[in-house]
């Protein structure tokens, strides 16, 4: 497209110069050349017939909406309403589905697992990750830890209401301060007994007695055994999966500071449809029980 | 009797600039008030003491000076923008390099307007300034007019350079792309503006030649629509005279409108009409050629000049933005393209007969390839203006890779090949200190280039595509993190471009000194007069 110009040979050039000289600057009078000429005229001929067909004049109220009767916005919306009309049937079905009875392999549950990945990448990746490993203080969705519980309608719950979040209908359960309440050696002392029951090293003359300000303090919601317990979102002590870290200092700000992690309610943001998607989704990361 | 008033002034400016600082209501305007202080201390001291010697003869021939001060500071701004660039660049491949003690002077987001500042108004528009003074008076003949306010334009704008920079990295900055600096220093910058179109203005009108030459229609063209541009674009009203901070005249899709209306004709007229001023003196100069069309050179300035003004709504496509006003960007961009590429033909038809040339002066490649990248990013802006390359392409790094093929490519190169021309003039020498280092420094530059471009366009259509691709059920594939994490290596690449260009910056920056200091001067210093 680009060819160079017809022009009549520089060197020895017959058209000559306009006469000017600027400090010794000189012009030559060559034509502007044709194909330069005849492709600006093509771009505003194209530009008059886009202007017709597409909106483009503006009047009083509104434009003009041009012959083809096309608009960025009518655009968008037959698109969407396109894949709105076509998942219709499949999106009513799932709002009201009852997940534990979703049957791997069918159309419902194929569909609920593209939608929830696609959820999950928009809203929940922020937190979980892209991979929903997690990261320190948000749990990692693909193992069988599980702080609430891993059974579907669990997770569906989890999602719906959120941990810690505005609605009446959350989870709750906190991990209080305990810097104000135990003396220092105390603190001392559960630290060191907290780290031996996942096998950590620990300073063996505090663990004696860890144990005991253990039983009487935390064992109400972690267990005696340190098992945890899902019905007050109390984490496993015993499994070597931390939440917010397993080393002496992470372990020590969680009991001194206590811990407040928090997951919206979803409700207030995505459908019953999109709820049920994303929890069939997370439920099929390999934790799922 | 001018000299009492000036320091009558000054002292008000300092005693006003002192009862500013002490009423501060924030850190930058306190800060800007103390230089400015400063400043109007130092240039009253320096008036007084030069009370004596206000009697000499005027000066008469060229005034070189400040196109002297000019280049210099072109080459140290461009050093300076380039490494801000480049170190913005690696921070966004390495985003630990945002680190939390320097968080709220020289995290990203304080240092993205200073590289842009750095490389658009300080390195480019000191470049503006130091040729456009060159050009008119060689090309009319005639001593800049108006005497010292040449000066007071190169300093003046110098200070703004220093108040823009300093308040981008305090915070200061009304969040407009490109015209960040905040109301005081917009007003500062419309005085200096001004002057600089008096000076201009004024040499013109009493040139020796009987026509206006080329190059100078383009920088006139420069001045007047940036002072307009600016000037509407930076309507606000200060929240206090006291403070920094300024509320926009316009608000919601009138105040995005009016944005890129400045925004694309800071291209359009900086970036792009100033810099043909540029090439249409410094081409035919190198090449010793005449420039191949007069025609040509009409009706593409008079197209470029009326077409662009109408091309800003290319860069809200799919916004609030209607879709008429759409339309109207789009269709004009596209008509754009050919008198863009009027330029083009000119510049390098400029070069028939000389071609030769490319193989002995690195000069002249390097213009030559300036012209090259011109061309490019003047046909791939209107292909981006399309509304539907633009949703693939708007948000994207193909934005970011095609800005810098023509900042990189077509704005640097001429300036770095007017530089190469005018230092030797400038100070009466046979020629550059070495040629060697200017070909090292093309080649530098132009796989610098190359790099950068080229990662960009694959980041940024990757970008693209990844964000818009859906599944049969309508579904997004990618989370914005994914994309984000699929860019790392060319984010890379591009750093490594952005290095090597800042290499053949700063050797050209060596190359230039030593060509001041160590070059052999000419026998004769030619003894610059206005033609009679």
């Amino acid at each position: 497209m680009v060819k160079k110009p017809e022009t009549k040979d520089v060197e020895n050039n017959e058209v000559g110069t306009t006469g000017h000289e600027w400090d010794g600057i000189q012009e030559y009078n060559n034509p502007m050349p044709a194909w330069w000429v005849w492709t600006f005229y093509a771009t505003i001929i194209w530009g008059i017939a886009y202007m017709i067909a597409y909106p483009a004049w503006p009047l009083i109220k509104g434009a003009t909406p041009g012959l083809l009767g096309w608009s960025t916005r009518g655009d968008v919306a037959a698109e969407i309403q396109k894949f709105t009309d076509m998942n219709a049937d499949l999106e009513a079905e799932l709002a009201s589905a009852d997940l534990t009875q979703l049957e791997i392999g069918s159309d419902l549950h194929n569909y609920a697992i593209q939608s929830g990945r696609a959820t999950f990448a928009t809203f929940c990746s922020q937190c979980h990750g892209s991979g929903a490993a997690g990261s320190t203080g948000y749990p990692n969705l693909l193992d069988d830890d599980w702080l609430w519980g891993g059974d579907i309608e669990t997770i569906q719950e989890t999602v719906t209401y959120g941990i810690r979040s505005p609605h009446d209908d959350t989870r709750l359960g906190d991990m209080p301060s305990w810097g104000d309440v135990l003396e220092d050696d105390e603190l001392a002392q559960v630290i060191a007994y907290t780290m031996t029951l996942s096998d950590e090293p620990a300073d063996a003359t505090l663990v004696e007695a860890g144990a005991l300000v253990f039983e009487d303090n935390c064992s109400g919601c972690h267990g005696e055994t340190g098992a945890g317990d899902r019905d007050l979102g109390a984490p496993n002590l015993t499994d070597a999966i931390w939440l917010f870290g397993g080393d002496k200092a992470a372990i020590t700000e969680s009991i001194v500071m206590g811990r407040k992690g928090e997951m919206p309610n979803w409700n207030a943001k995505l459908t019953a449809a999109q709820i049920a998607a994303v929890t069939a989704y997370v439920h099929t990361r390999g934790g799922g029980e | 009797m001018w000299n009492y008033i000036k320091l009558l002034l000054l002292a008000l400016v300092v005693f006003a600039a002192g009862y500013a600082a002490s009423n501060a209501r924030d850190l930058a305007y306190q800060v800007h008030a103390i230089l400015v202080l400063l400043i109007a201390a130092g240039v009253f001291v320096y008036t007084l003491r030069n009370m004596e010697g206000a009697l000499a003869a005027p000066e008469t021939g060229y005034m070189d000076g400040p196109v002297r001060v000019g280049v210099i500071l072109t080459a140290f701004w461009g050093a300076v923008g380039f490494l801000m660039g480049t170190w913005i660049a690696f921070m966004l491949a390495f985003p630990a390099m945002n680190w939390e003690w320097a968080e709220g002077f020289l995290n990203f987001g304080r240092l993205r307007p200073l590289h842009t500042s750095a490389v658009i108004f300080a390195f480019g528009g000191t470049g503006l300034i130091a040729t456009s003074f060159y050009v008119v008076q060689r090309t009319s003949g005639a001593r800049l007019w108006g005497g010292n306010l040449a000066w007071f334009v190169f300093w003046g704008y110098q200070i703004f350079i220093l108040l823009a920079a300093t308040g981008y990295v305090m915070g200061s900055t009304q969040s407009k792309e490109y015209a960040e600096p905040e109301w005081y220093v917009d007003i500062w910058l419309t005085i200096v503006w001004v002057a600089y179109l008096l000076v201009f203005m004024g040499t013109l009108m009493k040139r020796k030649e009987p026509h206006i030459y080329v190059a100078n229609w383009f920088y006139l063209a420069f001045i007047v629509t940036i002072a307009m541009l600016h000037i509407v674009n930076n309507l606000a009203i200060p929240v206090s005279i006291f403070g920094a901070k300024s509320v926009q005249l316009f608000s919601g899709v009138q105040d995005a409108m009016t944005q890129w209306w400045y925004g694309h004709n800071a291209v359009g007229f900086f970036l792009t009409a100033g810099f043909l001023g540029m090439m249409y003196y410094f081409v035919p100069k190198q090449a010793e050629r005449p420039v191949f069309s007069y025609k040509l050179s009409i009706v593409h300035f008079w197209a470029l000049i009326f077409l662009y003004i109408w091309a800003g709504p290319h860069h809200l496509h799919y916004t609030a933005l209607p879709d008429w006003a759409g339309t109207l960007g789009m269709v004009f961009s596209i008509i754009l393209w050919m008198p863009s590429w009027g330029g083009m033909i000119n510049g390098l038809m400029t070069l028939s007969g000389a071609w030769d040339k490319l193989r002995t002066d690195p000069v002249i490649r390097m213009m030559v390839v300036s012209i090259g990248f011109y061309g490019m990013s003047t046909f791939e802006g209107p292909m981006m203006a399309i509304r539907a390359v633009n949703s693939l392409s708007h948000y994207t790094d193909w934005t970011i890779g095609h800005v810098h093929s023509g900042a990189l490519g077509w704005n640097g190169m001429i300036t770095f090949g007017a530089l190469y021309f005018l230092f030797p003039k400038l100070w009466a020498k046979q020629g550059l200190y070495s040629l060697r280092m200017v070909s090292w420094h093309f080649w530098l530059a132009t796989i610098g280039i190359v790099l950068y471009a080229s990662a960009m366009w694959v980041t940024g259509i990757m970008e693209g595509l990844m964000w818009r691709e859906v599944d049969a059920q309508g579904f997004l594939v990618n989370s914005f993190a994914d994309t984000v994490s699929a860019k790392f290596p060319m984010l890379v690449v591009r750093g490594i471009g952005g290095i090597m260009y800042l290499t053949g910056a700063l050797i050209m920056c060596y190359n230039l000194w030593k060509t001041v200091t160590s070059a052999p001067a000419i026998a004769e210093a030619p003894v610059a007069a206005p033609a009679e």
